[in-house]
């Protein structure tokens, strides 16, 4: 037995997945308002037809989770994340709230996260510490820790509902390149590149899981597993770690890059924020 | 370099056989994907190599693969194809190609090569140098895979 006929059977796998996937997508429908969860692919992610949000790929136990503000655990964080916003902190005794007066003005920020300001790409988390250390003389925040996750859900909640949108070209090129060439490269003792798994075989099994797309438009996330908020950067090295490669830091040019261009990715599904996942 | 990260695996090997044959990962010879010799020498035992290819931290093919022979076992995945009659589809050579590298069979697979200890990067440290299973795992897999009769 050659090659060909087993890449066909490949093939015809990922055709029957896209089939079982359209049975059970379910409409994302949270206090109302309809959640868009495909959208057309955009150019630049030329192997994709369709984009899918992790949600239509987790379990009605889970999915169920995410329809209601109450039932969604990742509200206790975004909670916390109010009460951070108008706590004093730092030597200059001042809370965000003292000079953002309403966290509904990030309202579409998350869409354009990460971006890039002064030539450096930035990410939320920067942009929240940068306030912190520069504004308030505050001490920076863990990149993933509790009081971060619970900031970046509060901020990127305002935008929930409206669609992916970074920019890639001009001066975020050359860091979209970057984080290109990292979902597409092999790494670790198992020897897979993201695409493997999110690209070449979403909607299959991997053992319990259903394979989703990788999209970042939820994060940060509450998993059932650890019950607790999850950075995109904290999702990236678990993965690595999965595949037995040593991840990137939190934080580092290359986790960064990769979220630009994941991002990119997922151009046109809206912010899920705080979505559920398992 | 290269010297020390086979003495650490041949130590590792050690542990777990004590074949007197063993070809080193580096040194096995493929032809048209399929691998001929015993990498240690000797035949496998089945039945060690079914509690191999289960176990998570060691073949974990069912990560990928559905196996009627494992129906016991919770969560097949379907990222490969079942593995029913693979005993039937495939020669031992053939076999033992595919589990000590299946890129040389199917070219830019999903599929983990099982037995290689370089040509991968950034590795965990713990991993670093090393092959997924060793040799005496590899052909208890093999002999294993060959008992998958339709
Ligand atoms: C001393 C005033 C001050 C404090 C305190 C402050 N910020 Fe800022 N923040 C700014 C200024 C000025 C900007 C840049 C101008 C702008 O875009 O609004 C900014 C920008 C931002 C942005 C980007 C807004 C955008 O639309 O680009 C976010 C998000 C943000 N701050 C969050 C926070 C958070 C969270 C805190 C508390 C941990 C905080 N800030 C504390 C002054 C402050
Ligand atoms: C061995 C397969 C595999 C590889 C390789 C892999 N992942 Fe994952 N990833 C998973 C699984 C399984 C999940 C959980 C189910 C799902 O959403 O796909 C997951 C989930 C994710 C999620 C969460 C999606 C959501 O909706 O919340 C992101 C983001 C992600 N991966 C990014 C990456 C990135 C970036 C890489 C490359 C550095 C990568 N993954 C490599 C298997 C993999
Ligand atoms: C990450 C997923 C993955 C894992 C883990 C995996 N395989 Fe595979 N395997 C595949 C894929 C995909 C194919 C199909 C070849 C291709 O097109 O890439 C395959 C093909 C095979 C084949 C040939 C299938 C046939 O009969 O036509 C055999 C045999 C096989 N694998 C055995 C194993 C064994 C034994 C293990 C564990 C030691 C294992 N696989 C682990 C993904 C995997």
């Amino acid at each position: 037995m050659g090659l060909k006929p087993v890449l066909a059977l490949a093939t015809g796998m990922i055709v029957a997945s896209f089939v079982a996937l359209a049975e059970d997508s379910a409409n994302l429908v949270i206090e109302g308002e309809t959640i868009i969860t495909t959208a057309p692919a955009p150019d630049h992610a030329e192997n994709l037809d369709e984009v899918f949000s992790g949600w239509l790929f987790r379990s009605k136990e889970t999915q169920a989770l995410q329809l209601d503000d109450f039932d969604n655990p990742g509200f206790v964080f975004v909670d916390q994340g109010i009460d951070l916003f108008n706590a004093v902190d730092g030597s200059e005794g001042k809370s965000c709230a003292a000079c953002h007066e309403n966290v509904e003005d990030f309202a579409g920020l998350r869409t354009q996260m990460p971006r890039v300001v002064d030539g450096d790409l930035q990410t939320m988390e920067e942009q929240v510490n940068a306030c912190r250390t520069e504004r308030m003389g505050a001490e920076p925040w863990k990149y993933s820790g509790a009081q971060m996750t619970s900031m970046t859900a509060l901020i990127g909640l305002q935008s929930r509902g409206l669609p992916m949108d970074v920019a890639i070209d001009g001066d975020a090129a050359p860091y979209w390149e970057k984080g290109k060439e990292l979902y597409y490269t092999r790494v670790g003792q198992l020897d897979l590149a993201c695409s493997n798994c999110h690209e070449a075989n979403y909607g299959n099994m991997i053992r319990a899981d259903n394979l989703s797309q990788g999209q970042i438009n939820g994060f940060p996330t509450y998993r059932l597993k650890n019950a607790k908020l999850n950075s995109t950067h904290a999702r990236f090295k678990g993965c690595m770690k999965n595949v037995r490669a040593t991840p990137y830091a939190e934080g580092s040019a290359e986790f960064k890059a990769l979220e630009l261009y994941l991002a990119s990715r997922g151009q046109g599904l809206a912010v899920e924020t705080p979505s559920v996942r398992n | 370099m290269k010297r020390t990260i086979t003495a650490v695996s041949v130590v590792f090997l050690g542990l777990s056989s004590a074949y007197a044959d063993i070809t080193a990962p580096n040194d096995v010879s493929f032809e048209d994907g399929a691998v001929e010799l015993s990498v240690t020498g000797a035949g496998g035992n089945a039945e060690t190599g079914r509690a191999v290819f289960l176990n998570r931290k060691q073949g974990n093919c069912l990560a990928c693969h559905v196996n009627s022979d494992a129906a016991d076992a919770p969560f097949h995945g379907d990222v490969g194809p079942s593995l029913d009659g693979a005993g039937d589809r495939w020669s031992e050579a053939e076999l033992r190609g595919i589990v000590t590298n299946s890129k040389m069979t199917f070219e830019d697979t999903i599929m983990p090569a099982f037995y290689i200890e370089a040509g991968y990067n950034r590795p965990l440290e713990k991993f670093a140098g090393k092959s997924i299973l060793s040799a005496g795992q590899v052909e208890d897999v093999v002999a294993y895979l060959l008992t998958l009769k339709e």
